[in-house]
C-alpha cells in the first residue's frame, strides 16, 4: 500500500531525512519509535504533503500512484488521515459543521453521494458512542479553547469518521492522560482491518501496550536503523534510546 | 384663448412644475457645482421652500470648509467640479444594451450568487424597459406597513407629504455642516429614504432598499432619515450582496437615525460598490457619514456592516448615547483587496447615565488592500457607570497587505469601564494545511476560516442577509491566498 524508497526531506535547508525506507501493507500496523529530532514527525508531514517540507531525492509510492505529486487534499481524498500532533484552532466555525464539510469534500471526490445533515449526525452519534465520547465535542469550535486531551479525541473522531485507508497517527499519545490513550487505542482497533493500514508514531512504548503493532521500526538520525515485532518496544523501553544510538554507532 | 386652450395650456404649466418627465436629456445639469445647481436640483425635486433654504445654508458652509485628509486613504483630488450634480433618470443611451456589453468578470460573479437574469440587468445597469417585477410585491408591503402606521417612502416623498417630520428631525444627528462631504450631501443629495415607526409599533418587517429599486441611481448623494418613536422597532437593509456599478464615481451618503425612548433601530448594510480594476481604476470613492441618536431612555442603537465594494471606503457609523440606560452597537466586518482602501470605524459618544456600547470590528486584506479601524470612545462627564467594549480583529492574506487601528479612547467620567482588545493574525499556514488534510480545496478552506473570523458579525445579520454576505466572502476573496 505505501513505498518509501530511499526518502531524504528537509525543511528550510536543513536536512531532516536521510535516506528512510519503509513498505506498510495493507492490514498492518506500523509503530515508528524515536528519539526527538530523529525525524519522526517530518516523516508524518511528508507523508501528508505539507508544502514546507521539501523531498529532495526519494520517491512514495501510495497504492501504485506517486503521492509526491499529490496536493494535501487530494492525498485526504485517497484516503490518507493524519491525526496532528497539534491540531489547529480555526475559531468561529462550529466543529460539526467542519466534520461534516470534510466528509462531504471526501466523499464528493470519490464521487459518493454527499451526506446530508440528518444522515450526517447519526453517522456521528454512532461513532461518538463506539468511541465512548459525549456530544460537547461537536457544539464547540473547532480545537478551540480545546485541552490537549479533547484535541486528540476529536482527532480520533474525524478519523472514525473519515474511515481513512492509511491512518497516521502523529504523537497523537503524548500527554494524554489514560483514559484518553484507551479512547484513541479504541479508535485505532476499531478501524482495524484488512483493507487498512496505520502508522503510528510514537515517543512511548505505552500506547503499544493497547495498540498491538505488526512491525515496530525504530528512527533515529531521519533513518530507520532497526525493524522488528513488538518485542523492540519493549526493549527499546527497557533500554532507552541511548541504547539504540550506541547500536547504531556500533553498527 | 378660448377656455379649453386655457385649460391645456395651464395642464401642460402645472403639470411640468408637478415634474410631469420632459426629455430625458433635459434631466441632466452640465458638470460643476453652484448656488444655481443647488436650486435646479430642488426645483426638480419639487420641494417646499425651507428644503432649498437648508440646501443653499449647507453649501455655503460647504465652500469654507477642508476636504479631509487624516484618514489612512490616498487617492487623486477630487475635483468637485467636474461631477455632474444631476442626473436622474441615468441617460438610456450611455447604458450598456444587453449583458453581452457588460464586463464578464461582473457578470460571473452575478451567477454565483445566483442573480436572477432581469436583476442582473438592472445591477449592471443595462437599460430595461420593463418595470422591476417586484414592484407589486412592493406594493404588498406597503399596504402591510401603512396599516401599521409605518411611513416608508423616498425621502423627497416626506419633504412633501411628512414636512412636519422632515423638518423635525433632518440634520439633527447629521449637521449640515457636521462634515465636509456631509455638507456637499446636504447641498446636493438627490434622493433617499425615510423611515418613520410610530409610538409601540414593531415594524411587521424587515425593511429594505430592495422594494424601492426601481428608484434607480439615487446612489450618489443618498439620504436617509430614520425615525422610531418611542417604544418602536425597525431593521433596516442597505445594499446587496450583488457588485454595483455606477456611472458616478463619487459617492457621499448621509444616514441619520433617531431613537426615542425604548426604542430600537437596528442598520444592516452590505457594501458592494464596483472597487474598481486591479489598480483601482474605475471603483467608486465612498464617503459616508452615517450617526445615530439613541434620544430617549433605553434606546439602542445597531449598526452593522459589510464591506467589501468600493475602491476608497470612509465611514464611521456612529452612536450618541445620549438617553440614560440606552445601548449603541457597531459590528463590521471590511474586506480589502486588490487596490481597495478602507477606513472605517466608529464613534460611541456616551452621555446618558449606564450606557453601554459594543465594538466588534474585523478587517480583512488581500493583496495590497489596507484596511484601516479607526474608532472613538468618549465618555462624558455626567455618564455615570458607562461601559464599552471594543474588539478590533484583523486578518492578514499575504503579504503586501496592510492592517492598522487607530483607537481613541476619552473618558471623563472615573465610573466608566472602557476596554479595548485587539489582534491581527495572518492566515495560518498550519489553518490552512490542517483543512486541506481534512480533504477541503485551499479555497474552501479560505472561506471557512475567514467566515469563521467574521463570525461574531455575521450572527448580528438577518438571516437571509448573513447567508448572502457568507457567499459575498467567499467570492470577494477567491484567489487570495496561494
Amino acid at each position: 500500500m505505501l513505498q518509501v524508497n530511499d526518502l531524504h526531506a528537509s525543511i528550510n535547508g536543513k536536512a531532516i531525512l536521510n535516506g528512510l525506507n519503509l513498505t506498510i501493507k495493507p492490514g498492518e500496523i506500523h509503530a515508528i519509535m524515536g528519539p526527538n529530532g530523529s525525524g519522526k514527525s517530518t516523516l508524518s508531514k511528508v507523508l501528508a504533503g505539507r508544502e514546507e517540507y521539501v523531498v529532495t531525492s526519494g520517491s512514495i509510492t501510495y497504492q501504485g500512484q506517486n503521492l509526491l505529486e499529490l496536493a494535501p487534499e487530494e492525498r485526504a481524498h485517497q484516503g490518507i488521515f493524519m491525526a496532528f500532533q497539534y491540531p489547529v484552532e480555526i475559531p468561529g466555525v462550529n466543529n460539526t459543521y467542519f466534520l461534516h464539510m470534510s466528509l462531504n469534500a471526501i466523499r464528493k471526490a470519490r464521487g459518493e453521494p454527499e451526506l446530508n445533515s440528518v444522515d450526517f449526525m447519526r453517522l456521528v452519534r454512532s461513532k461518538l458512542k463506539a468511541l465512548n465520547m459525549d456530544e460537547g465535542l461537536l457544539k464547540r469550535y473547532v480545537n478551540t479553547g480545546f485541552s490537549g486531551g479533547e484535541m486528540k479525541r476529536n482527532e480520533i473522531l474525524q478519523m472514525s469518521l473519515l474511515e481513512p485507508t492509511l491512518a497516521i497517527l502523529d504523537e497523537t499519545d503524548s500527554g494524554l492522560d489514560i483514559d484518553a490513550l484507551k479512547i484513541v487505542a479504541k479508535g485505532v482497533n476499531t478501524l482495524r482491518s484488512p483493507q487498512r493500514a496505520m502508522l503510528v508514531i510514537t515517543h512511548y512504548q505505552r500506547l503499544l501496550d493497547y495498540i498491538q503493532p505488526d512491525v515496530v521500526h525504530v528512527l533515529s538520525g531521519g533513518k530507520i536503523i532497526r525493524s522488528g515485532d513488538k518485542s523492540l518496544a519493549l526493549e527499546l523501553e527497557a533500554k532507552g534510546y541511548g541504547w539504540i544510538q550506541d547500536y547504531q554507532e556500533a553498527a | 384663448m378660448d377656455a379649453a386652450q386655457r385649460h391645456v395650456e395651464q395642464m401642460r404649466q402645472t403639470g411640468y412644475a408637478a415634474g410631469f418627465v420632459t426629455s430625458i436629456e433635459s434631466d441632466t445639469v452640465a458638470p460643476g457645482l453652484d448656488e444655481d445647481v443647488i436650486r435646479f436640483i430642488s426645483a426638480k425635486k419639487n420641494e417646499p421652500a425651507y428644503m432649498l433654504e437648508w440646501r443653499l445654508q449647507a453649501y455655503r458652509k460647504w465652500l469654507d470648509m477642508q476636504e479631509p485628509e487624516w484618514a489612512h486613504l490616498r487617492y487623486p483630488r477630487i475635483d468637485y467640479q467636474a461631477i455632474s450634480y444631476f442626473s436622474a433618470p441615468k441617460s438610456a443611451k450611455a447604458a450598456p444594451k444587453s449583458l453581452d456589453e457588460v464586463d464578464p468578470e461582473l457578470l460571473r460573479t452575478y451567477e454565483k450568487l445566483g442573480i436572477p437574469l432581469q436583476e442582473q440587468k438592472i445591477l449592471a445597469g443595462v437599460a430595461v424597459d420593463a418595470v422591476f417585477d417586484s414592484v407589486s410585491v412592493a406594493t404588498t408591503f406597503r399596504k402591510q406597513l401603512a396599516d401599521a402606521g409605518v411611513i416608508f417612502c423616498s425621502i423627497s416623498e416626506a419633504m412633501r407629504e411628512h414636512p412636519q417630520l422632515v423638518q423635525q428631525y433632518l440634520g439633527t444627528v447629521v449637521p449640515q455642516a457636521d462634515n465636509y462631504f456631509a455638507a456637499l450631501n446636504a447641498a446636493v443629495f438627490t434622493d433617499g429614504t425615510f423611515v418613520y415607526i410610530p409610538p409601540g409599533v414593531r415594524c411587521p418587517m424587515e425593511l429594505s432598499t430592495y422594494f424601492r429599486i426601481n428608484e434607480r441611481n439615487t446612489g450618489q448623494f443618498e439620504r436617509t432619515l430614520i425615525i422610531a418613536d418611542k417604544g418602536s422597532y425597525v431593521s433596516y437593509l442597505e445594499g446587496c450582496t450583488a457588485p454595483q456599478r455606477d456611472e458616478n464615481q463619487l459617492h457621499a451618503a448621509v444616514v441619520e437615525l433617531i431613537a426615542l425612548e425604548d426604542a430600537q433601530i437596528k442598520y444592516s448594510t452590505v457594501q458592494n460598490w464596483y472597487p474598481g480594476d486591479e489598480t483601482g481604476k474605475g471603483g467608486i470613492y465612498n464617503f459616508v457619514t452615517k450617526r445615530g441618536l439613541c434620544a430617549g431612555d433605553r434606546a439602542k442603537i445597531s449598526w452593522t456592516q459589510v464591506e467589501t465594494g468600493s475602491a476608497i471606503t470612509w465611514k464611521y457609523p456612529s452612536c450618541i448615547l445620549k438617553g440614560d440606560d440606552s445601548v449603541g452597537e457597531f459590528y463590521s466586518v471590511a474586506v480589502t483587496r486588490g487596490a481597495q482602501q478602507a477606513d472605517t470605524g466608529t464613534k460611541m459618544f456616551h452621555i446618558g447615565k449606564n450606557t453601554r456600547s459594543t465594538i466588534v470590528s474585523k478587517g480583512i486584506s488581500a493583496d495590497r488592500g489596507q484596511n484601516a479601524y479607526r474608532g472613538l470612545v468618549r465618555i462624558n462627564r455626567g455618564a455615570e457607570n458607562a461601559r464599552n467594549h471594543t474588539q478590533c480583529d484583523s486578518l492578514l492574506l499575504g503579504d503586501q497587505c496592510g492592517a492598522h487601528t487607530f483607537p481613541y479612547i476619552e473618558v471623563a467620567n472615573p465610573t466608566a469601564k472602557v476596554e479595548h482588545e485587539a489582534t491581527t493574525s495572518k492566515i495560518g499556514e498550519d489553518q490552512l494545511f490542517y483543512c486541506r488534510q481534512r480533504g477541503l480545496s485551499q479555497e474552501d478552506a479560505v472561506s471557512m476560516i475567514v467566515n469563521g473570523f467574521c463570525k461574531e458579525v455575521f450572527k448580528e445579520l438577518p438571516m437571509e442577509f448573513a447567508v448572502e454576505a457568507r457567499k459575498l466572502l467567499a467570492i470577494s476573496l477567491e484567489g487570495a491566498v496561494g
